[in-house]
């Protein structure tokens, strides 16, 4: 988690100026987005699957990455994002914006409310907590069966036209258009966030959480802020999957969710606000090819890719390039 | 009234006894070298595989299984540790609940890969079928040999934790490891002992565990949200604190059960949640 240090010398303004700056290599990937419209219009529905997993990946790395809360259990946002959507557009209201509106506030409230506790508690008790809290809301959501359809999943999720008129096909044209923009407007707040004083602080809090109270940070208040955004976003995340996919089940809220987005994001790279965005490529794209081979053993190989990824790129695959480049600059200067 | 009471009151503890056996080895190292190892009921889940593997193919007497069980988690834990968890000890949680989480995914597809994913069958010998009846409540025998199982083996931890050498050395790495290092106490070669005799407990418990909760692949995720529940809440490194919890979670999780199934496994993470945020280092924790 070497991702920045201010240089000695510069003020901190400058240093956050300069972070903000658009690079060649963000442009050209933001373009290359646009790509599987051309290229590969059968996977379209993949690709709007990958860019609501990146969305999640990224509201995770808001946490992780920068203020160093490990959670097991950010699946509990996704799925009430997911259940809220559904619900709603169940009795009678399926405008796709505002219901992303609607999810986003109801994971947010509960972002806020669980906030409280989060602050508290660091190490252990900490992922202890986080995986309750996660666990809790998945049981709550399988014992309510009368609202949420329980192990059934929620039946009769109807969704309006997107803007009253793009429907979401089989093709997963207008899915895949309408999870992007959600991608990258909630990526341009991330990165909004990431590059200020708040985003700063925040990384003062990740390395040193005794320190930074002492230096006039409020450390609990700064997390229960940056908490309440993840959780929205991850609510974004969960309602564009309801919105796309017209369902809504059970796993929304499990823990092999809360997992697998852990792996996404530590495989490309904490704390790199691409990271997660790059590990959801890979990781889908991985699922999608290997998974018609032998769906049940896929998870052998995630495994193994995980303890690949901590013994040998601490820092995932963005972090392994970071090197790479930097020992070349060297190199060549 | 009473009668079923009784009844789920004596399941349960037996239930819990079962978890104490597969946990209390997590909550001594996880105590010892602040070492988060998520796949310690892989651990458990291969003593199940050993077990029923030796006496479904090779026709084993159920007793005769034990010791191998124990012997081959034992085995596996000192691989494991020697190879990559020894590397992690001076990580951040993050890395150390991931590498380990990696190890159970791997664990779960390799057993369902070895063994498929349908539940193991285990047939008993006839003197631990049945039960007995006492003051009108009856009690399966099974049930009671776990209870004397648990009781044996916590008896002889606390003996060995109290009274020996070895003991002596774990409870001052437990206390003071920079300290204890300090006096000379190779604190690597104790905990190294500790890991698979813990991992072995854990294989024991997962070999006594088939009888009583089935064994399929995903054993190493259903139990181990159980087992770091128990080492949570008991606290680290305590095995009164263990032993307290375990027999609570049991208890509670039956009666939830029994009274309330609607609410599932709701009520069990109620609690977990609500004994964290009172006493975040466990019921008998000291930190």
């Amino acid at each position: 988690m070497t991702a920045a240090t201010p240089t000695a010398g510069a003020g901190p303004h400058s240093y956050l100026q300069e972070q903000i700056r658009w690079r060649w290599v963000e442009i050209a990937f933001w373009l290359a987005t646009l790509t599987p419209f051309l290229l590969f219009p059968s996977y379209l529905q993949l690709a709007s699957q990958i860019a609501i997993t990146a969305l999640f990946a990224l509201s995770l790395d808001l946490i992780l990455g920068y203020a160093g809360i490990v959670s097991l259990g950010h699946a509990a946002f996704f799925g009430l994002g997911a259940y809220a959507a559904g619900i709603v557009s169940k009795y009678g209201w399926g405008e796709p914006l505002s219901l992303l509106v609607i999810a986003a506030a109801v994971a947010g409230l509960a972002g806020y409310a669980m906030s409280f506790i989060i602050a508290r508690f660091r190490h252990l008790a900490l992922i202890m907590i986080t995986l309750g809290l996660g666990l809790l809301v998945h049981e709550a959501a399988n014992s309510a069966s009368w609202l949420t359809g329980g192990a059934d999943g929620l039946q009769g999720v109807k969704i309006w036209p997107l803007l009253e008129t793009f429907k979401f096909d089989l093709y997963g044209r207008t899915a895949y258009a309408y999870s992007l923009v959600a991608l990258f407007l909630a990526f341009l707040v991330a990165r909004r966030l990431i590059h200020s004083p708040f985003g700063l602080s925040l990384r003062g809090i990740r390395e040193n959480p005794v320190r930074m109270p002492a230096i006039g940070a409020p450390s609990r208040a700064h997390i229960r802020k940056i908490y309440t955004i993840s959780a929205a976003m991850a609510g974004v995340a969960g309602a564009l999957l309801a919105e796309s996919t017209s369902t809504v089940s059970l796993e929304v809220l499990s823990f092999q969710r809360s997992a697998d987005v852990l792996v996404i994001l530590i495989l490309g790279g904490a704390g790199r606000l691409y990271g997660g965005i790059l590990g959801a490529i890979i990781y889908m794209v991985a699922r999608d090819q290997f998974s018609g081979v032998n769906p049940q053993y896929w998870y052998f190989w995630i495994g193994l890719l995980l303890v690949a990824v901590v013994m040998f790129l601490p820092n995932g695959v963005l972090g392994g390039l970071a090197k790479l480049s930097a020992s070349w600059r060297r190199k060549s200067s | 009234m009473i009668g079923p009471f009784a009844g789920v009151l004596f399941d349960g503890f037996a239930y819990g006894m079962l978890l104490f056996i597969l946990s209390v080895g997590l909550s001594v190292t996880l105590g010892m070298m602040n070492f988060i190892n998520l796949a310690h009921c892989s651990f458990a889940m291969l003593g199940g595989y050993v077990t029923v593997t030796l006496m479904d193919r090779l026709g084993w007497p159920f007793f005769a299984t034990l010791p191998v069980a124990f012997l081959a988690a034992t085995a596996a834990s000192v691989v494991l540790e020697r190879a990559l968890f020894r590397r992690l000890y001076r990580a951040s949680d993050l890395d150390q609940c991931l590498l380990t989480i990696g190890i159970v995914f791997m664990s779960v597809a390799a057993a369902a890969y070895v063994w498929g994913t349908v539940q193991q069958p285990v047939q008993l010998p006839d003197y631990l079928q049945g039960s007995v009846t006492f003051a009108g409540i009856s009690f399966a025998v099974y049930r009671l040999f776990l209870i004397g199982a648990a009781l044996a083996i916590t008896v002889v931890l606390v003996a060995g934790l109290e009274w020996t050498r070895f003991g002596a050395q774990v409870r001052a790495a437990v206390d003071n490891q920079r300290m204890a290092r300090g006096l000379g106490i190779n604190v690597d070669g104790v905990f190294a002992v500790t890991f698979a005799l813990g991992s072995g407990l854990a294989g024991l418990g997962g070999a006594l565990a088939i009888a009583m909760v089935g064994l399929d692949p995903a054993f190493a995720f259903t139990y181990l949200v159980y087992v770091l529940i128990v080492v949570s809440v008991g606290g680290l490194a305590s095995i009164g604190g263990s032993f307290a919890a375990a027999a609570l979670l049991g208890i509670s999780d039956m009666a939830g059960k029994y009274y309330i199934p609607e609410l599932g496994a709701f009520l069990i993470y109620l609690v977990m949640v609500g004994l964290l945020m009172w006493r975040p280092a466990g019921l008998l924790g000291r930190r």
